[in-house]
């Protein structure tokens, strides 16, 4: 266990939150595709949970990732998968790379107001052409005098309608010089002239949160907005995602455990052939073996938490940790679903949104393949380039 | 002036109660388990107060098993400034706890003690008057407000004819009711300052109490299950329906 005391302390106050400030309103936000995102962030700001990892001279509170990871289980408790991804965005996909190597100047402009949850943040790299093959982004930052000049598009950004800000991956050199020295990592306030917010995305999951098309036509953010060296982007980015993807897996644990939860006691009452549904050895079963994978995979966040709180690159664990758990996202979801009948297919049943929600963790913050990729890279067992 | 307030851990409210099969009680092993909603009432009622200048120290108390120091950690990191942890293995009744409170009352001296009306766990509604009477204090109990004016409070009651306000002199046994105030979210600052506030343990023999259960419980059973509802289509029907069954 790497919880202390004052781990569930954390997670008892956000869960009583959750109760009060966020649950009662899931329903009303899932109908109308967006949540109020300001009003939101501000509560939770004040509580200090939007920067439990972040420096505190930026108003963080300067914790080690072990509470992150802790929140993120606990915020976890929210009946919906869109939320807590908004969430993520805002404190570990759009965040990290400012936190850690941002100048000073912009990390007082940007990164404290996120942390204070009066801005909202978003992220920006994928694209209509280019979502996980991330080196093929066409986004465009060319220098003029002390600005840049941004031409391009993004794709399916969560916060995309709301956010004050995005944390943009861009190409800053020459198209002809190696993919993954080329680009730069740049903070884009979305109120440029220029900035063009194209439509809210529809989507199959992960309705309360907004997902949106944005264009970007000759808009100039000065050359202090870059984070970190010009060409370092892509590297930054990699080193982000690790936050995002375990992210990802932290907060897919606490839903599964509460679909396995909800489907026992479905099951229970329900009686098929003279017996409960659960009295089943194929249905007791295989929700046995749905919670031991649950804990194996919370097994395999844990460590990696750890890890990433001791310093460490944990690259490979975060990948394998997002792969699995956008796997036994769909497994779970999938097989208790099917253990409600005709009632799981109903949408006021809430099997439905954790099956609907749980598909994007194969997809968003690097698909399968890509993290497949990834850990054969470590593996060493990649078909060499010819 | 100190406030003592009382926290209890009790199943949390949000636990699908299940009882035991043999009837001795309900089950709590395994069972997340929380400080008492009208405690942590009583708890922000007391924080309240010293924020606004009127209190200089507030102590934190339970009564129950090792694990109950959890809840006085909640209670730290709310803003209290020091905890005592009355170490007993058994259930604890209202008289005992009542004379557990009194002990302390008359060692810290607090010109308040503040608790929640009740109990969820055993709904008793008993501790906070037994306390007064022994303490041979005033009490205002079922408080939906709560004044200071120097070494007096007013206390604004909830009971059946409406609300009743009434002044006491302290010190004073106060008991909380649910629409007093809303209990702070803890912050996780304040979580790891807690970390660093004393917890003192005690027991009943040190505070010379002796556990002496005088109630029995003899049987512990589930409410009975709902059975099945029937649609009517209009008033006349409905008003019928509930003479037909003695209702009305």
């Amino acid at each position: 266990m790497i919880y202390q005391e004052e781990h569930l302390e954390l997670q008892r106050s956000v869960k009583k939150f959750v109760d009060n400030e966020i649950n009662p309103h899931v329903e009303e936000w899932e109908e109308a595709g967006i949540f109020p995102a300001h009003e939101l962030f501000a509560k939770m700001g004040k509580q200090g949970w939007l920067g439990i990892n972040k420096p505190e001279e930026y108003g963080g509170l300067g914790l080690d990732y072990t509470f992150q990871l802790a929140f993120a289980e606990a915020i976890d408790n929210i009946q919906c998968g869109s939320l807590p991804m908004a969430i993520g965005v805002q404190t570990d996909m759009a965040t990290p790379a400012l936190a850690a190597h941002g100048s000073d100047e912009l990390r007082k402009e940007f990164l404290a107001p996120a942390i204070a949850g009066e801005q909202v943040a978003c992220i920006g790299v994928s694209e209509p052409g280019a979502g996980s093959d991330v080196a093929a982004i066409r986004t465009t930052a060319r220098r003029d005098g002390d600005d840049y000049v941004i031409n391009g598009g993004k794709m399916w950004i969560t916060n995309g309608t709301q956010a004050d800000w995005m944390c943009m991956l861009a190409v800053t050199g020459d198209s002809n010089e190696s993919p993954w020295k080329n680009k730069s990592l740049i903070v884009v306030p979305l109120d440029s002239k220029g900035v063009t917010i194209a439509r809210k995305l529809d989507k199959l999951g992960m309705r309360s949160s907004d997902t949106a098309q944005l264009f970007f036509e000759d808009v100039r953010v000065p050359v202090r907005y870059r984070i970190g060296e010009e060409g370092m982007g892509f590297i930054l980015q990699m080193l982000q995602f690790q936050e995002e993807r375990l992210w990802g897996a932290a907060t897919s644990m606490t839903g599964m455990d509460r679909a396995i939860e909800a489907t026992i006691e479905y099951t229970r009452e329900r009686k098929t052939f003279g017996q409960p549904i659960i009295d089943n050895q194929s249905v007791h079963f295989r929700l046995a073996e749905l919670k031991t994978e649950v804990e194996a995979l919370r097994s395999m966040v844990y460590r990696a938490g750890r890890d990433y709180a001791d310093g460490n690159d944990v690259t490979m664990l975060a990948s394998m940790a997002k792969l699995k758990g956008g796997r036994l996202m769909r497994e779970v979801t999938d097989s208790c679903l099917q253990y409600y009948g005709g009632m799981g297919f109903m949408n006021e049943t809430p099997i439905t949104r954790a099956f609907r929600d749980g598909r994007l963790m194969s997809i968003g913050g690097g698909a399968y393949e890509i993290m497949l990729g990834i850990i054969c890279k470590f593996m060493d067992i990649l078909p060499k380039r010819k | 002036m100190k406030l003592m307030v009382s926290v209890k851990r009790v199943v949390d409210y949000n636990v699908r109660i299940q009882v035991k099969p043999d009837g001795s009680g309900v089950v709590t092993d395994g069972v997340k388990m929380s400080m008492n909603p009208f405690d942590e009432i009583a708890m922000e009622e007391a924080l309240r107060i010293k924020e606004a200048g009127n209190a200089e120290e507030i102590i934190a108390v339970t009564i129950g098993e090792q694990k109950a120091q959890e809840q006085l950690r909640t209670a730290l990191a709310m803003g209290a400034d020091r905890a005592i942890h009355v170490e007993v293995d058994e259930d604890i009744q209202p008289l005992t706890a009542a004379r557990v409170l009194k002990a302390l009352a008359d060692k810290e001296q607090p010109g308040m003690v503040l608790l929640g009306k009740q109990a969820i766990d055993d709904d008793q509604g008993q501790t906070g008057q037994m306390l007064a009477a022994l303490w041979d204090r005033p009490q205002a109990t079922f408080a939906s407000k709560v004044d200071l004016d120097g070494q007096k409070a007013k206390v604004t009651r909830e009971v059946d004819a409406g609300l009743e306000t009434i002044e006491v002199d302290l010190p004073a046994v106060v008991t909380t009711d649910l629409r007093l105030n809303e209990p702070r979210y803890v912050k996780l600052p304040d979580i790891m300052k807690a970390k660093k506030k004393p917890i003192d343990t005690t027991s009943l023999a040190d505070l010379g109490v002796e556990a002496a259960p005088g109630l029995k419980v003899t049987n512990t059973a589930p409410p009975p299950e709902r059975q099945g509802g029937k649609k009517v289509e209009s008033v006349d029907e409905l008003v019928s329906e509930l003479k037909n069954r003695g209702l009305i």
